[in-house]
């Protein structure tokens, strides 16, 4: 039989690779020119790279409005117009973060060509995941970006917390790869395949439901638990929870808002190609489930928070409750769903990569003053901080006029849509819990004295450059959301 | 000059407004300060307009304008009013410059007073104008965050704990109301937020039940019915002036209005099916308001609670069921606003003469303020409804339409009057009768020409609506009637409606 080489359409993953390529030449600049060059070059090559790739995927939506969605690489990488989607919105999370870093690292004096590399791989990895239609690309894409994380949360060798946090992260997430790991193998035991969509000889798990009634399916619905495990780890679910608020304290600011943006967005990516579509027959199996961990993530996530003394814990754990929010659209199922969530993770992005932003430049030297208490007074000090601070928070807590309030209204106006108000009604009284340690921030900011000698935080060019977007588009899309509506809408479309 | 857009923008001056100041280096306090007592001189001076235009022989909604906001989702910018938020808006216009005049005394945080003082004035025309559900709900969310600032960052002793109340009562209404209103748009049919769109979806009655109590959550914190009424004591109280004001005056009538405008139209056969309900709540709210506010040692948590009484004349006005009892209980929202407002105006000229609110610091002033002393009996009165006074209008046909409908419970009702009676002119004997208690109230100054001048123009209206009230009614009564109408006409199972045998 005559090798027969398979039909590439390298777009597919140009993005991934420009990452890639570019942090690879990041490290290879670094290590060649040692000190002999201005360090600005570093984050401006990361910026580069990042820019070209943002505008390879836009090339991409073009690709798959033009040709229609199809399958790369032998059916291993969707290209089409979600994971289109999914690159611009990480692509950019990669840019703010690479801003903000810069400044950062310097007031730490911590920075290194590294740092920037590892930003760049882990969204190749995300990006990657947004492309995955065989479970063994989505397991190489997890762990690409989760070893980068592992390292960036530790980045501060100083920091004990730091140093904890990356530890926690890496043991539990080790363990939840084993679990995905495993639903992977009960997958291929099922069908047979890996892959996700009938391609080439094989009917991938697609094929596999459609041809196989309904009763003989028992494995590959315990597969489906495994992964949904897996994943819900990355995206902080409870009870897969545990190590975030440790995590997130632990990392400098601009990696922990990196990770609540982007981590979430890859694995909410995936969970919506697995569930939504390719598992979607199944929906009468996986649905119970992810009712159960929508609820009590949205509820966990926004009880917990309340105690929180730490700025950076407690968004946190309001991150873990905005991973509630997103399986609702999940659990609708519908298109509003899907794009509703694809919504609500591009939207959710920005105003957490801001409020992050925020904390990294009240934080401090060492970031040491990130309690709810060293906030105190921070409106007299510093009123724009404070008020852009405030547009992030009422928008995390889904107050109108704000990105946050529009991303609840699609994901639960899915959820109602499909016949779930009772979910939705979970959720909405998680957000009225939620409403109140946003508000303790804000009472904290602008209606306690500062202390006598707090020291003056400092806001770089940079940083500042960060906060106008994240608070233009949380502002803006807040308002003007139709565009961006639109776009998700034209995301649903899928390959296979 | 009907064309003319006066409602859209009146609605946005003030936001305007608020940015500008926003803009304004903090040290220039007199420019803030006039600065916002012109853009609220404008905005009244707009919605003058509309006063002007309004054609009182339709009951549809005029003087809107309609333009596409998000296609995708349905969602529009549909404004108008009709004879009831006529008369929300213009309240809120008036009272505004007033609530500026009042805030004279404000001076810590100047600028970001003014800008969420003014913007708080956007989402509440916003609020009284929005025809599209989502707009509404924007609006009607727009208003808490600004009320949260002015409570907590220039209240008095306890106001963190006021402030977080007030947001999180408030919020978790207005977010099963979302809920509703998802479900709404959703069983529409067109995928539309436009409230004319929606409002003849047929729904089953177990569905309309369901709808009116999300609904119902909302506006009910908001009016607020006893027993959801516990936010309000504290954030009247500790709120500053203009914010109690505004609170009173303004933000309780959105509860009242959302009921006339969406909960009784959207959801008629669930309105009906609760009017024992909401009555009973409406009387139990008047004698109990009446009870504790007679029992208060503090003059601004007295006044809180009157409201809740005078509150519960609304909703009873509103559900009793006639014309009579609606245009009574619309009428009542002005009048509730106007005597109220000015109470808490003067409860703030008292505060900011003694620091004190507290009703035993006070005693026998009459002699060392007499003016002030006479407006407050005359407001007072106002506010019992003295003939000749326009609390007397408001509260005589809302008991008419009680009486009209449901006969006996007319009783309790009128027996709240007498409670009002006793609670505030008790309050002003207390207060300016008697020999002086204090030494250090005889050297109290009187009121100031800019106190007089925010009171004059309230007590000139107070006296107005009092001897001829025939403009007001005459542009609320083709609202009331058909908000009448949907209450009492059933749509899905016909002559269920107990009530109405008794009319």
């Amino acid at each position: 039989m005559p090798f027969q080489a398979p039909e590439i359409e390298w777009l597919g993953i140009a993005p991934e690779l420009t990452v890639a390529g570019t942090a690879l030449l990041l490290l290879l600049v670094d290590s060649l020119l040692k000190e002999r060059f201005p360090r600005f070059v570093i984050p401006l090559l990361a910026t580069a790279g990042l820019l070209v790739a943002a505008f390879l995927a836009v090339k991409g939506w073009e690709f798959a409005r033009d040709e229609g969605a199809a399958l790369n690489f032998s059916g291993m990488i969707a290209v089409d117009a979600f994971s289109v989607f999914g690159k611009m919105s990480l692509a950019t999370f990669g840019l703010l973060t690479v801003w903000l870093a810069r400044e950062y690292l310097r007031r730490e004096l911590i920075e290194e060509a590294e740092f920037y590399a590892l930003i760049l791989f882990a969204v190749a990895g995300m990006m990657l995941m947004t492309s995955a239609a065989d479970l063994v690309v989505m397991f190489l894409a997890l762990e690409t970006f989760s070893i980068a994380l592992y390292v960036l949360v530790g980045f501060r060798r100083g920091s004990l917390v730091g140093q904890e946090g990356a530890m926690k992260y890496f043991l539990l997430g080790a363990f939840s790869s084993a679990f995905f790991l495993l639903g992977i193998a009960f997958v291929y035991g099922a069908t047979g395949s890996t892959l996700l969509y009938r391609a080439g000889g094989a009917d991938g798990v697609s094929g596999y439901l459609a041809t196989t009634p309904g009763a003989e399916v028992g494995l590959l619905v315990l597969a489906v638990a495994f992964l949904i495990v897996g994943l819900g780890f990355k995206v902080a679910a409870v009870p897969f929870h545990l190590w975030t608020p440790d995590a997130y304290q632990g990392a400098p600011s601009p990696v922990t808002g990196f990770m609540a943006a982007g981590s979430k967005l890859a694995g909410f990516a995936a969970l919506l190609r697995l569930l939504d579509v390719v598992l979607f027959p199944l929906v009468w199996d996986w649905r119970p489930l992810v009712i159960g961990i929508a609820t009590i993530t949205m509820v966990v996530g926004s009880v917990l928070a309340v105690v929180q003394e730490d700025v950076k814990r407690l968004l946190a754990y309001s991150s873990i409750a905005h991973a509630g929010f997103v399986f609702t659209g999940i659990i609708a199922g519908n298109d509003r769903g899907v794009s509703g969530s694809l919504f609500y993770l591009a939207t959710y992005g920005l105003t957490v990569l801001g409020a992050f932003a925020i904390v990294a430049v009240l934080g401090g030297k060492e970031e040491r003053r990130t309690r709810l208490n060293d906030f105190r007074g921070t409106f007299n000090e510093h009123p724009m901080l404070a008020g852009l601070m405030t547009l992030f928070l009422l928008s995390l807590a889904g107050v109108p006029l704000t990105s946050g309030f529009v991303a609840k209204l699609v994901v639960f106006g899915a959820a109602v849509e499909a016949g779930y108000e009772w979910v939705v009604i979970v959720g909405v009284l998680a957000s009225a819990i939620a409403a109140f340690f946003y508000l303790r921030v804000m009472v904290v900011m602008y209606m306690v004295e500062p202390e006598a000698d707090a020291p003056r935080a400092r806001l770089g060019p940079l940083s500042l450059g960060v906060l106008a977007v994240t608070g233009a588009a949380t502002l803006v899309l807040g308002l003007f959301w139709g565009p961006l509506i639109d776009l998700a809408e034209q995301a649903r479309i899928f390959a296979g | 000059m009907a064309d003319f857009p006066f409602l859209d923008i009146a609605i946005f001056v003030p936001l305007v407004g608020a940015v500008l100041i926003g803009l304004v280096p903090r040290r220039l306090e007199h420019t803030i300060r006039w600065g916002a007592f012109g853009v609220s001189i404008l905005t009244f001076l707009l919605s003058l307009g509309l006063l002007v235009n309004f054609d009182a022989s339709t009951d549809g909604f005029q003087l809107g304008s309609r333009a596409e906001w998000i296609p995708e989702w349905g969602v529009s910018y549909i404004t108008g009013i009709d004879g009831v938020s006529l008369w929300m808006v213009l309240l809120t216009s008036f009272l505004m410059p007033l609530c500026v005049l009042a805030s004279w005394s404000i001076t810590r945080k100047i600028k970001p007073y003014f800008v969420f003082l003014l913007a708080l004035e956007t989402g509440l025309l916003g609020v009284f104008a929005a025809l599209d559900m989502f707009l509404f709900y924007l609006f009607w969310e727009a208003t808490l965050v600004p009320m949260y600032f002015l409570i907590g960052m220039w209240g008095y002793g306890n106001r963190l704990y006021a402030a977080m109340k007030f947001f999180l009562f408030t919020l978790v209404g207005s977010l099963l109301m979302l809920v509703g209103i998802l479900y709404l748009y959703f069983t529409g049919g067109e995928l539309t937020f436009s409230y004319e769109a929606l409002l003849g979806t047929p729904l089953a009655m177990a569905t309309q039940r369901l709808l009116f109590l999300a609904f119902f959550a909302s506006f009910a914190v908001k009016v607020p019915l006893v027993p959801f009424h516990t936010w309000l004591p504290d954030a009247h109280t500790e709120a500053p002036t203009a914010g109690s004001v505004m609170l009173a005056a303004v933000m309780l009538k959105l509860g009242a209005y959302g009921l006339i405008r969406f909960a009784i139209p959207l959801f008629p056969d669930a309105a009906r099916e609760m009017v024992p309900w909401i009555v009973g709540l409406s009387i139990v709210g008047i004698v109990y308001g009446a009870l504790v506010a007679a029992m208060q040692s503090d003059l601004k948590r007295l006044i809180a609670y009157s409201s809740v009484a005078h509150l519960g004349f609304i909703t009873l006005g509103i559900f009793v069921g006639t014309v009579e009892g609606m245009s009574g209980g619309i009428l009542q929202m002005v009048n509730h606003g106007l005597s109220t407002g000015a109470l808490f105006m003067l409860v703030g000229a008292l505060y900011d003469r003694r620091h004190t609110r507290l009703i035993a610091d006070y005693g026998g002033i009459a002699g060392s303020v007499p003016i002030l002393a006479g407006v407050f009996l005359f407001v007072a009165l106002s506010s019992i409804g003295l003939p000749a006074l326009n609390g007397f209008v408001g509260e005589f046909l809302v008991l008419l339409g009680t009486f009209l409908s449901l006969r006996w419970w007319v009783v309790p009702a009128a027996f709240g009057i007498v409670l009002a009676a006793v609670y505030l002119l008790w309050a002003y004997q207390r207060v300016f009768q008697g020999p002086l208690t204090h030494e250090d109230n005889r050297r109290m100054a009187d009121l100031s020409w800019r106190e007089a001048a925010m009171l004059a123009p309230v007590c000139a209206l107070i006296l107005f609506i009092g001897l001829y009230p025939k403009p007001f009614l005459d542009r609320i009564n083709p609202a009331a009637e058909r908000v009448v109408q949907q209450l009492t006409e059933s749509s899905v199972i016909p002559g269920s409606s107990r009530f109405a045998e008794g009319r």
